[in-house]
């Protein structure tokens, strides 16, 4: 019987089994980022104890670091103290800090991938739970707590339950104007926010296969919020093609080794998977939530759910979740007035977000009654954007282009809603308080969706407001 | 390194009702600003339980009757989100010390069982019948004992589930791993050169 990819990573990793029953497994890649990890380097110091493998750890700033000006020091004291911390407990220990100015600074999920330090075959933990995302070339990328962070600078490794794999099979064709985030959007949706809890998704089908490898990283970024641990997505030329000649992958026969080696960690034909779940393509419209989960979606046509419709604990949900919202119980989505447009984020910060939708807005103008922030996911983005000059087709169209960071997505940086503000957002949470007011209403879809509500000052249909018909 | 054993958790509760509580609403992304968790008590569900100004809302956590509760009683899906520890963290510096819940998410639950919180899965009929409890008598105590899987709560036997390698990491006090990893240096090592990463 053939192997899944994850059961072949799990395998190459293993080193033992604990006593708990758990087993301890070796990480090949280590991220860390100022919110989640300079306690871990206090607890290390606690116990006297040493980074294991430093040259297997890269840092960089991301959730505290201002848009708009990243003079040092930074204006919030405490944002100046995080990037201070992680500043010299990355220089005690010989970990590379991808620091602001540095050029490769970014939000850590983007700035994995762009080095190429994420390769295919790897185990990959983060302190940050989008870490789901290097899954996109075929990895077990995993979010952790800032004590596994620790016991990964002490040793490397992880103790970690084994998962189940659920393959999620995506076939047919996507109509125009729906992309990689309706998609992820639309699974979360049909399997629900603690659908995935004990799992890996595997996305697999032809609607995945046809995908970049930004639009796959895109899908497996959210995979945790539909309760998976982690997901990934069988490397194959795509994957390669995207690794050649990336600043950290090997060069010449080096290369087309790594790669044979890469390839064979794809799923085998005759893999088992504890469950499958098959999608259709032609199910996938332009998705929104309405809600403070990321399941709580629907697509652009449709209405907010009926408290007639649901029951029990549910029926709280949703009625919190609409008086929170502001939206009325059967009411249309579309049409919904905007105060802010958020393009940006680990799920949709990466150069072919901000090409598609400069493609689309060019000679177009942000309804006045909209805030517009764009926000390239690391400087390298911003550099490359700004080569093809999208940054002045984005200014010309009433958005505020910014530097390099997470932003909006949670707010710990300037950038937050105010009050109440609804906001269009390309990011992957619509948590109540997320984009830093406690009162504030995200609505997630995906950047062109947020282009077209941005124009139109109203959540709208991308397709109609783009006049974007039939297949992609 | 872990230290004791944790077999038994006693004390009165207090029930969060709702399903999909995320870390978000545990602890609010501006209280991440910290570079260590000593000062997370306080900001614990801080959303939930003050105004914009710091007002008192009057969250359950906050009624005069559930002062000093052990429990934390809540739904399905409890700490979905973000990996923060900080959530975690929050509850166990507010004085809370283990979390009964229809189902956990997994990093969540990760987090808590290395800082020694056990995350308790128990049917939706007994949260309904334990929460009832405690609205009625708040001084309660909820006998959580992790050995056999049950929780005594007002002369009542309410059976249980936990993760199964957690349950054994606290009875054996392995929860926190780090100890068992660092004795394992030659195997990593080994490993490290296998996979071309030493």
């Amino acid at each position: 019987m053939g192997k899944n990819l994850y059961q072949k990573v799990w395998d190459d990793h293993v080193i033992r089994k604990l006593d708990s029953g758990q087993y301890q497994v070796f990480m090949a890649l280590h991220l860390i980022h100022e919110v989640t990890s300079p306690q871990a380097f206090g607890m290390l110091r606690d116990k006297g104890l040493n980074v294991a493998y430093p040259n297997r750890t890269f840092a960089t700033v991301d959730h505290i670091i201002p848009t708009d000006t990243q003079a040092r020091p930074l204006a919030d004291e405490m944002a100046e103290k995080m990037l201070q911390v992680l500043g010299e407990a990355t220089a005690e220990h010989g970990i590379e800090f991808f620091a602001p100015q540095s050029g490769a600074q970014g939000i850590v999920h983007v700035v994995g991938p762009e080095l190429g330090l994420t390769q295919p075959g790897m185990t990959i933990c983060c302190g940050d739970s989008h870490t789901a995302t290097h899954g996109a070339f075929g990895t077990i990328a995993l979010g952790i707590g800032t004590s596994q962070v620790r016991d990964v600078l002490a040793s490397q490794t992880l103790a970690m339950d084994p998962l189940k794999v659920r393959r999620i099979r995506v076939e047919g064709k996507l109509g125009q104007g729906v992309t990689a985030k309706d998609v992820i959007l639309h699974i979360i949706r049909v399997l629900g926010v603690n659908g995935g809890v004990g799992h890996a998704y595997e996305y697999s089908g032809s609607v995945i296969e046809a995908m970049s490898m930004e639009e796959r990283m895109t899908v497996c970024n959210m995979s945790i919020e539909g309760g998976a641990r982690c997901g990934y997505i069988n490397p194959d030329d795509v994957t390669i093609e995207f690794l050649r000649g990336k600043e950290r992958v090997p060069t010449g026969a080096e290369f087309d080794a790594a790669a044979e080696k890469w390839r064979s960690y794809a799923s085998d034909p005759d893999a088992e998977f504890d469950d499958e779940v098959l999608i259709d393509a032609d199910d996938i419209k332009p998705t929104v939530t309405w809600g403070v989960t990321p399941g709580q979606a629907i697509n652009i046509e449709e209405r907010v759910p009926k408290l007639e419709d649901v029951e029990g604990l549910e029926k709280n949900l949703v009625t919190d979740a609409l008086n929170y919202m502001k939206l009325q119980p059967d009411q249309g989505i579309k049409g919904t007035p905007i105060d802010v447009a958020f393009i940006g984020s680990c799920t949709n910060g990466r150069l072919s977000d901000f090409q598609r939708v400069a493609e689309l807005i060019a000679g177009r103008k942000v309804s006045d009654a909209v805030r517009a922030i764009a926000v390239p996911g690391s400087e390298k983005v911003d550099r490359e954007a700004r080569a093809l000059r999208l940054n002045e087709i984005f200014e010309a169209a009433g958005f505020e282009w910014r530097m390099p960071g997470c932003s909006m997505c949670l707010a710990m940086n300037p950038d937050k809603l105010v009050g109440d503000e609804i906001c269009a957002s390309s990011s992957n949470r619509n948590f109540i308080g997320r984009q830093g007011s406690p009162t504030g209403r995200t609505i997630l879809m995906s950047p062109i969706m947020v282009a077209a509500a941005a124009i139109e000052g109203k959540v709208s249909d991308a397709r109609e407001v783009f006049s974007l018909k039939g297949e992609e | 390194m872990a230290g004791e054993s944790i077999s038994r958790i006693s004390g009165k509760g207090v029930y969060v009702q709702g399903n999909d509580i995320d870390t978000d609403r545990i602890i609010p992304a501006r209280f991440l600003k910290c570079v260590t968790f000593d000062e997370l008590g306080p900001s614990l569900f801080h959303d939930e339980r003050f105004t914009e100004s710091g007002e008192s809302k009057n969250h359950v956590l906050d009624a005069p009757q559930h002062r000093g509760a052990a429990v934390l009683i809540s739904d399905d899906n409890f700490g979905c989100g973000s990996s923060r520890e900080h959530a975690p963290q929050a509850i166990q510096k507010f004085g809370l010390k283990a979390v009964i819940a229809g189902s956990f998410a997994e990093i969540f639950h990760g987090n808590c069982t290395t800082l020694g919180i056990p995350c308790v899965i128990a049917s939706d009929e007994d949260r309904k019948e334990l929460s009832k409890i405690i609205e009625n008598d708040p001084e309660a105590s909820l006998d959580i004992d992790i050995e056999k899987r049950e929780i005594v709560c007002a002369n009542k036997v309410f059976q249980v589930s936990m993760k199964e390698s957690a349950r054994e990491a606290f009875l054996a006090a392995t929860f926190d791993p780090l100890d068992e990893l660092l004795g394992a240096t030659e195997e990593i090592k080994a490993a490290a050169e296998r996979l071309g990463y030493a």
